[in-house]
């Protein structure tokens, strides 16, 4: 839990993804799409996957795979990405976190 | 001595004849009774069972021709099964009741959901033609909200159903072959693409508020973002399905490659999996874009804008019809 808090602090927008997962490649299009540069941590290249999965699961991402994170704080996977994206919420975190400008 | 039993079997012409003759017999047997001499009855009860004989021939090739009717029209049923399935798939909606065609495992998933989504979309058309009504009698805005949220409420159900359906055959909603030819010109990830629906009925709206037409532009582009998206990792899922089933090839024969062989398919098999999540995600962009656009407008606006979309599905649904009827060479 500690390295994915401490990874999702590093960046305004952070995704913790999975190489193979085709549905984190979307989602890093979405955040490719609006401008923001998220950190992408491969939790499968990782040494410390295993934990960080667990540490996910926990926090309540289901699928574990993409986890958004934007200021820090969880935002969640796929489908609260998109539901927040419909109604305008991603954008203004973006902004908030400096991850955007407009 | 009369011979007179009953023939029980059905006539036809030729047994007329038949029992003309049995007649005529009967009557030369009264006639000749009297004499009581035994050669001429044993030539009578010849005659007689000859003539059953012959009787009974008949009725077994008459039997025979009936059993052989009713040998090829149960083919013919067969055949009119698989034609009316083909036809319902191709987007003409029959519905029929106790419907016992055989289907494969995979098959009744997709059978079953496109009677569930006929279903559907037969009370979707009587809700919207409440609405219609509703919308030209001038109607409260009280009223139009009940009806409205209704449809809201059905569109929440039509895509719980298909989140179903893409558990049990995802290649069935993806296919689009549970909607008509025409719609499935415009097949995106087993459904409509939100983005083109709300730029159809932007002018369909007005009046619209400075507001309303700036967050209607904002959902439509977000759509269209969250779309792109999917899109891509739809692509992404293709290539790396792509890589994974060429990486099998190579020569065959040794123990290490059938190992390896057995290994793509397995990680092809989970790739193949993801498929069912794509679709979720689409049909969720497509309920949440339904949604905000239903907060963005008010109930008279809402209640004009379904409408709207229904009548664009009617016309799709319409041409099809066309399109499956116009006459060929």
């Amino acid at each position: 839990m500690d390295r994915i808090r401490d990874l999702a602090s590093q960046k305004a927008a952070v995704i913790f993804t999975k190489s193979s997962c085709c549905m984190c490649h979307s989602t890093k299009a979405l955040f490719y799409d609006l401008g923001a540069s998220p950190a992408i941590h491969e939790l499968d290249q990782d040494e410390n996957g295993r934990e960080m999965e667990l540490a996910l699961r926990v926090l309540g991402c289901n699928p574990i795979v993409p986890s958004v994170f934007i200021g820090g704080q969880f935002v969640g996977s796929t489908k609260d990405v998109i539901s927040l994206h419909v109604d305008g919420s991603l954008k203004k975190m973006l902004i908030n976190a400096k991850a955007i400008w407009f | 001595m009369a011979d007179a039993s009953p023939r029980t079997d059905t006539s036809t012409d030729a047994d007329t004849e038949d029992r003309d003759l049995r007649f005529q017999n009967n009557l030369s047997q009264v006639l000749v009774a009297s004499d009581g001499s035994d050669k001429s009855r044993d030539q009578k009860t010849l005659r007689r069972l000859a003539q059953n004989r012959e009787a009974a021939r008949k009725s077994r090739l008459r039997k025979k021709a009936y059993v052989q009717q009713l040998e090829s029209s149960r083919m013919k049923l067969t055949q009119l099964e698989q034609e009316l399935q083909r036809a319902r798939q191709q987007g003409i909606f029959i519905s029929s009741s106790g419907d016992q065609s055989q289907a494969s495992g995979g098959g009744n998933g997709a059978l079953a959901f496109d009677v569930e989504y006929a279903r559907w979309l037969e009370e979707n058309n009587r809700r919207i033609n409440e609405l219609r009504g509703a919308v030209n009698s001038h109607a409260g805005d009280g009223e139009l909200r009940i009806i409205v949220e209704g449809i809201v409420a059905q569109y929440d159900d039509i895509f719980r159903i298909k989140g179903d359906a893409a558990k049990a055959d995802v290649f069935h909603i993806l296919s689009g072959m549970w909607k008509t030819p025409a719609e499935r010109c415009f097949l995106w990830l087993g459904g409509f693409r939100s983005s083109e629906l709300l730029k159809l009925l932007m002018n369909q709206l007005e009046p619209l508020t400075e507001q309303q037409i700036l967050a209607l532009n904002n959902l439509q582009q977000s759509s269209q973002q969250a779309e792109d998206s999917l899109s891509q990792g739809m692509e992404a899922l293709q290539q790396s399905l792509a890589e994974t089933l060429a990486g099998s090839l190579g020569p065959s024969g040794s123990s290490g490659n059938v190992a390896n062989y057995m290994g793509q398919m397995a990680m092809a098999m989970g790739k193949l999996g993801t498929l069912e999540g794509f679709i979720r995600q689409a049909d969720n962009l497509r309920q949440q874009t339904l949604q905000q656009m239903h907060r963005i407008l008010t109930t008279r606006q809402s209640a004009r804008a379904l409408l709207a979309i229904s009548d664009y599905f009617s016309r799709l649904r319409a041409l099809s019809s066309l399109w499956l009827a116009r006459p060929r060479e």
